[in-house]
């Protein structure tokens, strides 16, 4: 199960009419969801919606409470392909997932889909997972809304308007046929704030009626020549309905609209920054309060012209804030503009920048560039504050610029006890053995393999595309092979068939390395169908093994403990070696550390505490024998292996240490035995509660070597004070 | 306090996995609690995985008006009433990110290094001037508050949140007094005690006023009292050589004492005895060139062989900080496993001289040998058998003058002891740094030899160097050049720029 735990949480969506809500934006969807009758969700983790995914598998009993199924899709395409279930019957449903990334696996359910509309409401909500913090790509969800005409929201970041954008969301689908894209970005989705909850509404129509009484309207598929009249419809119908509902319901909002002969048009996501920027210019106050008219497009699209033509009439200029690039709402301003002969001069990119995330510093900048240039007269008397300017690097304090180079980048990396860690580990000695070679990465925490201490992989393609990235440098010409990697959540995603059914059939000499720790894990622990653990409304236990031997695989191994470099390296080295020809698998196995720890660390912490006899491991290194030259570190990166001043006053160069957080993986011990590095490693064994047995063995040994230690302390007697 | 009519704002920097939300969540119920509103953002996925991240809280107080404040979703440069840096080298980026400015500011982090993958990586010394960081957040803030809190943490067993929750209330900065802080640890319902505990040693260190900056002691201590056995070769010390080295010098004549034997110090002195009084006439008050000398003699003496290893892996003095250093209670029965690895190389290296040639030049002894040292081995030295493997392999320091590794060590410390005494006749700058070389010549197995690779590298360019104005810095150079990768790349090229 996930990485965090939303039980207690989610009984928030219990809530009542009337009662307030406190909690996390992801929550308060989910509970829009329920406030608006869906009849199901599904979806596909990754950040930012992945812990959307969480909630709705700890809210599962109140799903099938209401009536509302719910499914963990096996792939964004499947979970848009869910939403089909609307296209005939009333129901409405939702999914998630991440964007872009997710919404590329989508396009083609996402297109047909949007072709022949829907009847129910469908939601897709996608986490848009840009700038600071990302992941992924930095591409825009704008771009797909506009290629299937589907309409977008982007509504103001706070509960209330989130809340509200779900339900109208599902208004503006049916009123219009067509599927609605939400769009929250990452800081939205984890906002907390507070909103007045609705009672829960169980749909009229369910999902049982539609099984029982099926339907179809030929119409509606997505065949010629069907599929020439739903572009029509969209264009004469569906189009202009959208437009018509955005207006009469007033779902983009107009601030202060009359207040002055200039003004700004943005995105709701950014309306909170824009606003703290206006306060930090004097302009606005903290409670919203503009002196400076404001047009909010909690719809980004389509734009509706008329509100356009009506807000910038009688403006000399307007600024466009609009978040990623291209710039497609400002270039449509100016088309609206130019149709309507409204001479309002656009200003947007010009003064803020064309790509990246809109950060506070960046809005700021940009906003009072704005002002400055329309309305110089408003900003205050006493001048702007210091962080609307752009600093040369000169002005700054001397003591602020000689602490540039102290300041490295810290990126993300594998955990303490990683089990991925040691398959890198291996690489490095096979490396030495027989040179480098080619390495196609995937996604998922795999990846943090290119990055120091391993610095290995040249590409990475995609979810689950790892073996697919190699697949053209495949040729009888050398003997050389290419090494692939593919995580478990990759390979049930799409690798089965992109990669391995790809590798067989077009027979490939290949090496593939998946990377099995038992769950999604780099999305937060989520279940795949080759999980070990069971789950109560999930089938697990499917193994890779099978799946890949299914699919026509000869040669493959199982590895099933990662932490055993010296077999994890001499497996590596019989795949990149063996004269049998074909695809060669091999399948990494050991649990994610970090979700091993939370289930056993309690359970640990419980024996203990009930006498039992336990256990502990944990390593250290004896700073004495330890000469610093930090060769373990290179072949291992664990962050409870770190660094220390050295203890001996002749030395400077600090020596390694093991921090208390290490959790006994055995990775150290391993690696100072197949690297041959030093023997400053020690493995401590921490017995708890120890037996009558444990004791009087221990009495025994401390007896013998207490008296030899004796010997030695009376060689060493007298040579310190 | 934030001027009226703003929000008040709290950016956390902190690394995935230190709590950083729990303390965003405290915030978040102390503010709502106490008639405010509150808002925290934050950027959870692959940051949780170890990376750097911010969590970020703004709080309003409710007028009870029916109107709701507008909260940022993300600290603006200039608006951040307090920054809580989890660690120092997070308040550096704090402040590169213009979080913290000195008209608003106050800065609280924690003086504790969680050092960086570049640090970590580095063949030497890799990590950067933490006093530098301080001086910059000195500057950058209005009001500076730093203590190291994650030891206040560890002490209470709890975690570095609790102990920064407690320094915040502690500032004096928040609009809420104390007790209500503890209420919202309370409410949190989990781990109270610990996390109250640390809360209230945060908030104690916090009100302690701001250590001064650390100022290295300018005068060199006097050296350490030795033992009896060591007291003649201590005075010898005292009487015939300067003042600036003896500290040193008796470190090292203590080290090597501990190695083999007190003769062994001596021969160590009576080595050392022609620098101090070529030292005599160089006019270097510190000595650099007899105390670099001394430093690096003394380590190389006391090569890592087979026998230190075993000798210092059997003390009573290690068993007794293995138990501290894993925190063994005294009712917890400790194994400890070493993992070693001798092959031939280090077989050999421990027997006599003549034999361990031998060894090493004959197949079919060597496929025998090989045949059991192809694996690591794991040595439970808490056991008896595991210990008097151990403590038979210590013993042979006796023997040790006459081994195989001895003889090879000697005639190295020779020749690099020779070179740097007859630099010194010419350049002196040339024959400190021709000392500090040694420090290449560490580690065991493949890192020892690389390390010997280089040093000898290094010997070879020297003659090439030898009378040019710049040969000290061009060595440096070169030395730093061979701790900066481990395929020797940096050094290759550095050899190349300096022939051309």
């Amino acid at each position: 199960m996930a990485e965090r735990s939303f039980k207690k949480e989610v009984e928030k969506l219990r809530l009542a009419g009337g009662e307030t809500f406190h909690g996390e934006g992801i929550l308060a969807v989910t509970k829009a969801l329920l406030q608006s009758g869906v009849s199901y969700v599904a979806g596909y983790q990754g950040a930012p919606i992945s812990h959307l995914m969480d909630v709705l598998a700890d809210a599962n009993d109140i799903l099938a409470e209401l009536g509302i199924h719910f499914e963990h899709s096996a792939s964004e395409a499947t979970a848009t392909a869910t939403l089909a279930a609307s296209v005939h019957y009333p129901l409405r449903g939702a999914v998630t997932f991440k964007s872009t990334v997710g919404t590329n696996v989508a396009s083609d359910a996402l297109a047909n889909l949007a072709s022949g509309g829907v009847r129910g409401g469908a939601l897709i909500i996608v986490g848009e997972d840009y700038g600071e913090g990302s992941s992924i790509m930095q591409e825009r969800s704008h771009a797909f809304a506009m290629k299937s005409q589907v309409w977008l929201l982007d509504p103001r970041p706070n509960l209330p308007s989130i809340v509200e954008a779900v339900e109208q969301g599902f208004q503006l689908s049916e009123a219009t046929s067509t599927p609605v894209m939400l769009e929250l970005r990452i800081r939205a989705c984890h906002v907390h704030g507070r909103f007045v909850a609705k009672d829960n509404v169980r749909p009229a129509f369910t999902l049982k009626d539609a099984i029982e009484q099926p339907q179809r309207d030929v119409s509606r598929i997505v065949l010629p020549p069907a599929s020439y009249l739903h572009e029509k419809e969209k264009i004469e119908k569906r189009w202009p309905a959208a437009v018509a509902f955005i207006r009469e319901r007033r779902l983009n909002e107009f601030f202060a609209e009359t207040a002055d002969d200039f003004g700004i048009i943005l995105q709701g996501g950014m309306y909170n920054n824009v606003i703290r920027a206006l306060q930090l210019l004097g302009l606005s106050d903290i409670h919203g309060d503009t002196r400076v008219p404001l047009y909010v497009l909690n719809v980004t699209y389509p734009l509706v012209d008329d509100e356009i033509v009506r807000f910038c009439t009688g403006k000399r200029a307007v600024l466009m804030v609009e978040e990623g690039q291209p710039d497609f709402l400002e270039q449509n301003l100016h088309a609206i503009l130019r149709r309507a002969d409204v001479q309002t001069r656009v200003h947007g990119k010009d003064v803020l920048p064309m790509a990246g995330e809109y950060t506070g510093g960046v809005m700021l900048q940009g906003i009072t560039k704005f002002i400055e240039k329309v309305a110089p007269h408003h900003l205050p008397e006493s001048g702007v504050p210091a962080a609307a300017k752009p600093v040369p690097p000169e002005a700054r304090l001397p003591a602020i610029r000689a602490m540039d180079t102290a300041v490295h980048p810290r990126p993300p990396s594998f955990c303490t006890g990683c089990p991925e860690r040691p398959i890198f580990t291996a690489m490095k000695l096979v490396e030495r053995e027989l040179g480098p070679h080619h390495v196609s990465c995937d996604i998922g925490c795999h990846l943090f393999s290119i990055l120091p201490p391993f610095n290995i992989g040249a590409t990475t393609m995609g979810y689950g595309l790892g073996w697919a990235g190699a697949a053209a440098l495949n040729t009888r010409e050398t003997r050389r092979r290419t090494i692939s990697f593919m995580g478990d959540g990759g390979f049930w995603h799409n690798g089965l068939t992109s990669g391995v059914g790809n590798a067989v059939f077009n027979k490939t000499d290949n090496v593939l390395i998946i990377v099995d720790n038992g769950y999604s894990a780099a999305t937060g622990g989520q279940d795949v169908l080759s999980s070990k653990g069971l789950n109560p409304i999930r089938t697990t236990r499917n193994p890779i093994e099978s799946a890949v031997r299914g699919v026509g695989v000869q040669w493959v191994r199982t590895i099933t403990r990662t932490y055993s470099v010296s077999r994890m390296r001499d497996t590596l080295r019989e795949a990149l070696t063996t004269p049998a020809e074909g695809p060669k698998v091999i399948i990494a196995q050991s649990e994610c550390m970090l979700n091993r720890q939370r289930r056993e660390k309690p359970l640990m912490r419980k024996a203990v505490e009930s006498g039992q006899r336990v256990v502990r491991e944990r390593f250290g290194v004896d700073s004495d024998t330890c000469t610093g030259d930090h060769s373990c570190i290179r072949l291992s990166g664990c962050p409870s292996l770190s660094i220390k001043p050295n203890p001996d006053p002749l030395r400077t160069d600090p020596v390694a240490t093991v921090l208390d957080s290490c959790v006994g993986c055995g990775l150290c011990g391993e690696v100072s035995h197949a690297a041959v590095l030093c023997p400053s490693f020690y493995r401590a064994e921490i017995v708890s509660n120890p037996t009558g047995w444990d004791r009087f063995r221990a009495k025994v040994r401390a007896a013998v070597i207490g008296f030899l230690q004796n010997r030695i302390d009376r060689r060493l007697a007298g040579l310190r004070p | 306090m934030s001027a009226p009519g703003r929000s008040f704002n709290v950016a956390i920097l902190a690394m995935g996995g230190e709590g950083g939300g729990v303390l965003a969540d405290w915030l978040v119920d102390l503010a709502e609690h106490n008639g405010y509103f509150a808002q925290t953002t934050s950027v959870p996925g692959v940051a949780q995985r170890t990376g750097a991240t911010i969590y970020y809280v703004e709080m309003f107080p409710d007028a009870r008006d029916g109107r709701t404040p507008v909260f940022a979703l993300m600290p603006f440069p200039g608006d951040v009433d307090v920054v809580i840096a989890s660690e120092l080298m997070e308040a550096g980026r704090a402040i590169q990110r213009g979080f913290v400015t000195p008209d608003r500011t106050v800065f609280i982090t924690s003086t504790h290094r969680v050092f960086s993958m570049t640090e970590k990586i580095a063949m030497g010394d890799g990590r950067v001037d933490a006093d530098k960081l301080l001086e910059a957040g000195r500057a950058a803030a209005r009001k500076l508050i730093v203590a190291d809190f994650a030891d206040a943490a560890e002490r209470t067993g709890s975690v570095i949140s609790a102990a920064l929750f407690g320094a915040l209330a502690a500032s004096d900065e928040t609009p809420f007094l104390p007790e209500a802080f503890e209420a919202a640890i309370r409410r949190g319902g989990v781990g109270v005690n610990t996390s109250l505990a640390a809360f209230a040693e945060g908030a104690r260190l916090a009100a302690q006023p701001t250590a001064p900056s650390v100022v290295e002691a300018l005068i060199e201590p006097p050296p350490s009292a030795v033992g009896r056995l060591l007291q003649p070769l201590a005075e010898r010390i005292r009487c015939d050589f300067p003042a600036a080295a003896q500290r040193t010098l008796v470190a090292g004549i203590e080290r090597l004492a501990d190695y083999q034997d007190v003769a062994y110090a001596e021969a160590y002195l009576d080595r050392l005895a022609p620098l101090a009084a070529l030292e005599r006439d160089s006019g270097d008050a510190r000595c650099r060139l007899l105390v670099e000398t001394a430093r690096h003699l003394a380590l190389w003496l006391s090569y890592e062989d087979t026998i230190r290893v075993a000798d210092l892996k059997t003390r009573r003095s290690r068993f007794d900080r293995v138990r501290a250093e894993v925190r063994s209670k005294p009712d917890q029965v400790l194994g400890i496993h070493e993992f070693m690895h001798p092959r031939l190389e280090e077989i050999a290296d421990t027997l006599p001289e003549g034999l361990g040639r031998w060894l090493l030049a004959t197949p079919w002894a060597r496929n025998l040998v090989g045949r059991f040292s192809r694996e690591g081995r794991v040595v439970r030295t808490s056991t008896v058998r595991g210990f008097l493997l151990l403590y038979f392999v210590a013993s042979l320091r006796r023997i040790r003058r006459g081994t195989l590794r001895a003889r090879i060590e000697m005639q190295r410390i020779d020749g690099w002891f020779a070179t740097v005494t007859e630099v010194a006749r010419t350049d002196y700058e040339l024959a400190i740094a021709v000392a500090s070389c040694q420090r290449l010549v560490k580690g065991y197995g493949d890192t020892h030899a690389r390390g010997w690779r280089n040093f000898e590298s290094l010997m070879n360019a020297l003659p090439r160097l030898r009378g040019r104005a710049d040969a000290a810095i061009q060595l440096r150079r070169l030395t730093e050049a061979a701790l900066a990768d481990e395929h020797g790349n940096a050094l290759s090229a550095a050899r190349e720029e300096i022939a051309a």
